[in-house]
């Protein structure tokens, strides 16, 4: 069947619309395939809008690595904001993919990488838009199958309603896997419909199905059982680890937007998972163990992705980046490479050690300089113990001299706030560290335009760490010491008006929460608040935390549970929690006493360089710590 | 802060004639800036920097065409540390561009004598195509705009709300009874009527664009287009007084270089004065009817 472009019906009206570039599609290394060619075809979405979406590194990995296979064809497409929703709606214009304009709903399947929970309600419009029936049950043989992954997808449940189906951890192997059970199930003329196609990706334990498991709860309203309903579906569904980077160096193509996006940069993910081991870090947790790409992949990936894209700066991405064993060498190896072509270089996340300086040195002999942030996520030293967060103030405030010396002005300094047995005086500390570094500032330069930013963010309980038993911290108390910590920078004349304070108020953190360690039950109030009108729950101007609680209250009447239950409840260790069937390879009870750690403040080391202290994770998943040093160096290539 | 080696100097200024077409006259100036610069990038031509903590491309533009406006003639130019064949720099320039955003004529700058190029734009040549509208309504409210000695439009410019004459910066403003073939065809398959205005107007400020000529006809007739139209420019540059007629601002720069830097005056690197007549391939008109592109 024919599938037609909308893009005659949408163009007319993309002059009313705000920014109407990221609807036309046509960024470089974009690519459109044959629709009739392909057997098996896949609409990627992010579910924000695109200037969020263009750079997700997990879509452009997936788009370029289906549209590599023959027969398979990917195109992207991102949630549409509110002024052209509306006009999609009176003039019936299906959601559609910025690739080819097609409709949405003609793909075999529609992958929607969620990074946050906050997406759940773009889901639901995109849905709409596209004419799929917005509950998985009512889908007929002709609609797609819609497939969750991201780290949002390691508690789906309470999206499960809404989704066919759900993937755990890297991307690239299983979506190749999945793409060939379609084909398979396609070319057989889709035997058993839907339900076989479904049947046979949860058969492999590696596609979470959610209509094939059943959730009892107890009369107090906690979960009793989830479990198979089905012969044949395995009580627990694994997460994904793609154990060699060097065999999957994407992306090599970075597409390249027309319009503006929120990174404008090439990024190299130089390793996947982390093993420090901080407590708050569902990425961390869940992305385990730790495999590095190698010092000449890099190079390369590097290398091609500035000539394919003419990005002016790259982004040696992961989760700590200056921990890659050979980190000293690639920076240097890149800064040799760069010197004097206007590219910039940078470490988006870095831990507090001076050695970053020497880092950040060498990345800014070019010229341009970015921002030094440092994370101590706690205000004080007994925080920093419960969080497993290790970096002395000492360490920090040594740090922050080197920095000054070597001649920054500014460093930013990130924590969260709403922590487990967090006090009022663990959030004022902030205001005592953020003393100490202009000072030491002062000292190392003996100027006074020293500056420092902090930046806060709310705390939200995740699956799959050891917090995930935690009480989060209501709103009105994370308010309240925010402002106590902002009263306290405020009033100090020697130091006050050298920092600047970042912060949000808590109430989104609570929804944030609420759809982290929800269950299936809060399905209906992601529909509820869909309903209500709710859209871009990540955006502050489109938030109503008024519409969340009104509709959490209607749609949990006449359950013994609330929005308080699923947030700032704490459970106990018996407790079945939702994502319990769902296995991101962590020991539960390593989990358990490493939250016990958390409340007694004792700390774990890293494990790559530490004895493994049994997470669980590498027996449980077949794998093990991959780091280097592989000793070699980087190529002076010749740069254009 | 450690201060970097001093940039490299300008020793070539290029100036660029490019074309914005099809689904990419949604890009705004910014959209573009970033565009060019990436594709200068990536097709290796040695740009120069400015100096300072940020260093930034010399690459300069004058007054953009506004988003969703199509062009056939934007200009802008690139300060280079070393010479190059302008007709190279035009060939690996439009490659490295994504389609829809061409280059269409580059030339090098002719020495300091020769004016700046944004003062050699005096005027632009605009076509907008009225879905919905009559040819002979369209002309009506054409013969009454220019019979009118002042057309007073208001509009939200940066300094707020503003009145203005747009009647006294046209200098020219026709129907096109013959309507280009694309246009004409797209009007015949939507079954509704089409008309195409042509316009030469002066650059003022505070600037009269089509969209404010549009206004005004609406307050002398009521041509009410339907949906918005769909704008391009044609051409700008010097205006003859005597014929009204716009003139390539690049001649200057062509005549004053020796020829290994000057564009060949025929062939298809050749722009004639009034910019290129849209036929059936011209691909900005296709691809505003064809739209998708496949
Ligand atoms: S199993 Fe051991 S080595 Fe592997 S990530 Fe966990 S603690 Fe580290």
């Amino acid at each position: 069947m024919p599938v037609e472009s909308i893009f005659p019906r949408l163009e007319p009206v993309l002059p009313r619309v705000q920014k109407p570039i990221q609807y036309v599609g046509g960024e470089l290394n974009s690519q459109i395939k044959d629709w009739d060619e392909a057997e098996v075809r896949w609409a990627l979405m992010y579910p924000d809008a695109y200037e969020v979406g263009l750079p997700n590194q997990g879509v452009q990995i997936l788009y370029e690595i289906l549209n590599e296979r023959e027969g398979v064809l990917a195109e992207r497409t991102y949630s549409v904001w509110p002024d052209l929703e509306a006009i999609m709606r009176e003039q019936r214009i299906p959601q559609f993919t910025v690739d080819a304009h097609r409709p949405v709903a003609a793909f075999d399947v529609l992958g929607v990488s969620f990074s946050t929970e906050l997406g759940y309600t773009n889901l639901l419009t995109a849905l709409d838009l596209a004419g799929i029936p917005l509950e998985a049950a009512d889908r007929g043989e002709d609609h797609p199958i819609v497939l969750a992954g991201g780290h949002a997808a390691f508690n789906p449940e309470p999206i499960a309603d809404f989704l066919d189906a759900a993937v755990l951890g890297d991307g690239e192997e299983i979506a190749l896997a999945i793409t060939e059970v379609i084909r398979e199930w396609k070319a057989e003329g889709r035997p058993g419909g839907r339900d076989e196609l479904l049947m046979r990706l949860a058969r492999s334990g590696g596609v979470y199905v959610p209509k094939f498991f059943d959730v009892t709860y107890l009369p107090d309203g906690r979960i009793q059982r989830v479990a198979p309903n089905r012969p044949g579906v395995p009580w627990r569904v694994d997460k994904h680890t793609v154990m060699d980077l060097d065999q999957w160096p994407y992306p090599k193509k970075p597409l390249v937007p027309l319009a503006e996006t929120v990174h404008e940069r090439f990024s190299v993910e130089i390793f996947r998972g982390c093993t420090r081991g901080c407590r708050f870090c569902q990425a961390g947790m869940i992305t385990r163990p730790v495999r590095e790409r190698s010092i000449t992949t890099i190079g390369d990936m590097v290398d091609t992705g500035l000539k394919e894209s003419g990005f002016q700066e790259v982004g040696l991405l992961s989760l700590s980046s200056a921990d890659h064993s050979e980190i000293g060498d690639v920076a240097k190896g890149l800064a040799d490479r760069y010197e004097g072509t206007n590219t910039s270089l940078s470490l988006p996340s870095t831990r507090v050690d001076a050695f970053n300086i020497t880092l950040a040195n060498e990345f800014s002999r070019g010229g341009r300089r970015s921002g030094l942030t440092f994370a101590p996520e706690g205000g004080s030293e007994r925080m920093r113990k419960v969080i497993n967060k290790m970096v002395t103030e000492d360490d920090l405030i040594r740090t922050v001299t080197t920095a000054y010396e070597n001649g920054w002005r500014q460093v930013k300094l990130y924590f969260m706030c709403g922590l487990p047995t967090e006090e009022d005086e663990d959030v004022l500390a902030i205001a005592d560290m953020a003393k100490r570094v202009i000072q030491a500032g002062r000292d190392a330069t003996g100027r006074r335009d020293i500056r420092c930013t902090v930046s806060i963010g709310g705390f939200v309980p995740k699956p799959h760490t050891p917090f995930q038993w935690a009480a989060q911290c209501d709103h009105e108390t994370v308010d309240r010491r925010l402002r106590a910590l902002r009263d306290a920078l405020r009033r100090d004349k020697e130091y006050g008006r050298s920092i600047g304070l970042r912060y949000h108020d808590g109430q989104p953190s609570i929804v944030e929460g609420l759809l982290s360690r929800g269950d299936r039950r809060v399905g209906r109030i992601i529909r509820a608040v869909w309903e209500d009108g709710g859209r871009f729950d990540g955006w502050s101007e489109h938030f109503s935390y008024e519409r969340w609680t009104a509709c959490a209250d209607k749609a949990l009447a006449g359950e013994p549970v609330d929005l308080d239950w699923y947030t700032v409840r704490e459970r106990d260790e018996v407790e079945v929690l939702p994502w319990d069937h769902l296995d991101a390879g962590l020991d539960r009870e390593w989990l358990w006493q490493d939250w016990q750690d958390a409340v007694d403040e004792t700390e774990v080391e890293d494990c790559r360089w530490t004895p493994c202290y049994d997470c669980g994770v590498c027996p449980t998943m077949g794998t093990e710590i991959q780091i280097g040093p592989t000793g070699r160096k980087l190529l002076p290539l010749s740069v254009v | 802060m450690p201060e970097g080696p001093a940039p490299a100097p300008v020793i070539q200024r290029l100036r660029v004639r490019y074309a914005k077409r099809g689904r990419l006259r949604f890009t705004s100036h910014r959209d573009i800036s970033r565009a060019v610069e990436r594709a200068v990038r990536r097709a290796g031509i040695p740009v120069a920097f400015s100096a300072g903590f940020t260093p930034h491309p010399k690459i300069s533009y004058t007054g953009a065409a506004a988003t969703g406006v199509a062009s056939e003639a934007e200009y802008l130019e690139i300060g280079l540390t070393e010479t190059r064949d302008p007709a190279r720099v035009r060939a690996d320039l439009d490659a490295a561009l994504p389609d829809g955003l061409d280059i269409v004529d580059v030339v090098a700058a002719g020495q300091a004598k020769t004016s700046a190029l944004a003062d050699r734009l005096e005027a632009s040549e605009w076509r907008v195509r009225l879905d919905g509208v009559r040819e002979t309504d369209a002309a009506g409210a054409v013969a009454a705009f220019l019979d009118a000695p002042t057309i007073e439009v208001e509009r939200l410019t940066k300094k707020g709300r503003r009145r203005f004459d747009v009647r006294a910066a046209v200098s020219a403003l026709e129907v096109e009874t013959l309507a280009p073939e694309p246009d004409r065809r797209a009007a015949e398959a939507a079954d509704v009527p089409c008309a195409i205005l042509r316009m030469v107007v002066r650059h003022t400020t505070p600037a009269v664009r089509p969209d404010d000529i549009l206004t005004g006809l609406r307050q002398v007739a009521d041509p009410a287009p339907p949906s918005p139209p769909l704008v391009t420019r044609l051409a700008q540059g010097p205006l003859d007084a005597v014929t009204g007629e716009l003139a390539d601002p690049l001649e200057l720069d062509r005549g004053t270089r020796p020829g290994r830097e000057t564009v060949p005056p025929s062939g298809d690197d050749a722009v004639t004065a009034r910019g290129p007549a849209p036929t059936q391939s011209d691909p900005a008109a296709g691809a505003d009817v064809a739209g998708a592109r496949s």
